[in-house]
């Protein structure tokens, strides 16, 4: 009898257990579900972002076609709009500005990861992480206020007298223009190269350098011939990265470019940016198609900066995970 | 022969180390220049007016920002309100319970997201909350910063998550906590520190977005009641500012670019240092 109660009492009330344990994998179900939809809501604001940049530029697609990629007019009177001198412009100043963000941001960073002393190292990469979070509006003014007038008296007719025979460096010089914006881009690029690079330097194992050092070669050979090789990847990909961030800057760029819509072999000429008319003319945009036509320079800027990053991304990670390299 | 060689090879080896070292240190001088610049002219404009008066009608001197300042404030608070509980969840979701795949592809669609062009993401608020009201608001405003906080603070509150030690989370697991127990009571608030800083230095870098603004939360030159109309903003009344051809007006562009820098580097400072300290995170 009394057997038979004690195992009774042994076996737990089953039914109950196991809905509280379901209960509890349920509150995690619950928590997991939760956070996934707010994890969705991220991919689904990315696709939103494309199907409004496409649906909005329905108008001016469908009454251009490919012909606004490089069409040259840019007639908001007559309704015909192109896209050329905006692509043209968007390109030459993000070229430009690499030209000089690149070596400098380049040399910078050899100097963080393979020279300065750790402290030294962080320090200096802690400013430069506070100089890539200056607002570009402030750039901008430091542009319009500095690098404008600079221009303008010094550095242009400098660069007219050394390097006046090539078509680059002919023309007025008004200040403003592709060159000005090309290196106030630059200057607002050059860290986000340094400090991805830097990232990526560090990463390279120092047996390399070792074998390259007791093989006789100098501390540059070493840098040049053994360690910038194998973190090449990488350092593409900070390139794609900055490249990226100086074809949608906005703010800089608008205030000294000089908002002019043509198509000049001059970097002195004034030009325009693909960001720098949206930002100028979409509360000005009368009528449809006027709109729809800056909405589809927005799609193409998406689409540029999109292909750019997603290639910087990838070869980051690569360089990352230890490859790149034979 | 050889010799000479030798010669070459090491005064390269000096000179081309130089180099690295004088571009090193002038891109640092570059943010002195600016700190510098800032100060002298914007501290010989900075004064009370600027933080208490609205901006006088185009023609006349003096007035200050004191709209665009409570502007900046109110479009940051939407943005917090709207963007900072997305990031959270989402970066919770990719610490604790994605898989593989689909935590990979979260994770590049926030970075490609963190990479779109602040003036596209302009366009996009613009399309979701101006075009079907058809006009400008605060709003709109808060929609476009709300949307570019969510993928820093998705990525650091990811990486802060991941920095807290296993054995916390078995600690609590042993005690008979469930999963979502153990990250609300024992997880992230371990993490609280370095999460909090993370929105933080979200919320510093939307702090001095412009081109959103434009045709978001547009401008105003007067005090901006509730969330349904135009708002100034510090950024937005830079740009008008640097760019008319008004010396006083200038003079405020400077005034206010130092403010706004100030609390951008301020913010960023702070931030940095503490998680420097902590020793938890490289980059944000």
């Amino acid at each position: 009898m009394s057997a038979a109660t004690t195992i009774e009492y042994r076996i737990p009330p089953q039914p109950r257990f196991r809905a509280f344990i379901h209960r509890l994998r349920e509150g995690d179900e619950v928590a997991h579900v939760l956070t996934l939809v707010f994890a969705a809501l991220i991919l689904l604001l990315t696709s939103m972002l494309v199907y409004e940049l496409w649906v909005n530029s329905r108008l001016s697609r469908t009454k251009f076609g490919w012909m606004f990629l490089w069409t040259r007019v840019w007639d908001p009177i007559f309704g015909n709009f192109g896209a050329a001198p905006f692509i043209y412009g968007t390109l030459v100043t993000a070229i430009v500005s690499l030209v000089i963000a690149v070596p400098l941001g380049l040399a910078g960073s050899i100097f963080l990861a393979e020279l300065a002393p750790p402290k030294l190292s962080d320090s200096i990469a802690f400013l430069i992480d506070l100089l890539a979070a200056v607002p570009s509006v402030i750039y901008g003014l430091l542009g319009i206020f500095i690098v404008v007038p600079v221009m303008r008296t010094t550095l242009g007719p400098v660069l007219k007298s050394a390097l006046g025979f090539l078509p680059l460096f002919q023309g007025r010089n008004y200040g403003v223009g592709f060159l000005t914006g090309g290196i106030v881009l630059a200057i607002m690029v050059v860290p986000f190269i340094i400090s991805v690079s830097r990232e990526v330097l560090l990463t390279v194992p120092s047996e390399q350098r070792e074998a390259a050092l007791a093989l006789g070669s100098t501390r540059w050979e070493s840098t040049w011939k053994v360690v910038i090789p194998w973190a090449r990847t990488g350092i593409m990909g900070s390139i794609f990265l900055a490249l990226a961030r100086a074809l949608g800057e906005t703010m800089a760029v608008t205030m000294v470019i000089g908002n002019d819509p043509k198509i000049s072999a001059s970097l002195f000429a004034p030009g325009y940016t693909i960001a720098a008319v949206i930002a100028n003319e979409f509360t000005e945009a009368t009528g449809d198609l006027y709109l729809s036509a800056l909405i589809e320079l927005g799609l193409v800027l998406f689409l540029m900066t999109f292909i750019l990053n997603g290639l910087a991304r990838l070869l980051i990670v690569a360089t990352e995970r230890g490859g790149g390299h034979p | 022969m050889s010799r000479l060689r030798l010669i070459w090879r090491k005064s390269l080896n000096a000179v081309m180390l130089t180099l690295t070292g004088v571009a090193a240190f002038a891109v640092v001088s570059v943010l002195f220049l600016i700190l510098g610049y800032l100060l002298w002219n914007g501290g010989k404009s900075l004064n009370w007016d600027f933080f208490t008066k609205l901006p006088k009608p185009v023609g006349e001197t003096g007035g200050g920002m004191a709209n665009a300042i409570v502007g900046s404030l109110k479009l940051l608070l939407l943005a917090a309100v709207m963007g900072l509980p997305v990031g959270l969840m989402a970066g919770v979701y990719l610490a604790e319970f994605g898989g593989k795949a689909f935590s990979f592809v979260i994770r590049y669609t926030t970075d490609l997201l963190n990479g779109v062009p602040s003036i596209v993401i302009g366009i996009f608020a613009y399309s979701l909350a101006v075009l079907p009201v058809k006009h400008f608001s605060t709003f709109a405003g808060g929609v476009a910063l709300g949307i570019m906080v969510i993928p820093i603070t998705v990525r650091s509150t990811e990486e802060f998550l991941r920095a807290v030690p296993t054995s916390l989370r078995e600690g609590a697991m042993a005690l008979g906590a469930s999963k979502w127990r153990t990250i609300v009571t024992v997880v992230l608030p371990a993490a609280s520190g370095g999460i909090i800083t993370g929105m933080l230095l979200s919320l510093a870098r939307v702090a001095g977005e412009t081109a959103p603004l434009l045709f978001t939360a547009f401008s105003n030159r007067y005090w901006s009641p509730g969330w349904g109309q135009p708002i100034a903003s510090l950024p937005v009344m830079i740009y008008t500012y640097a760019i008319a051809p008004y010396d006083d007006w200038h003079r405020q562009a400077w005034a206010a670019g130092l403010v706004l820098l100030a609390l951008v580097l301020i913010a960023n400072l702070g931030c940095r240092l503490v998680l420097n300290r902590r020793g938890a995170i490289r980059s944000v």
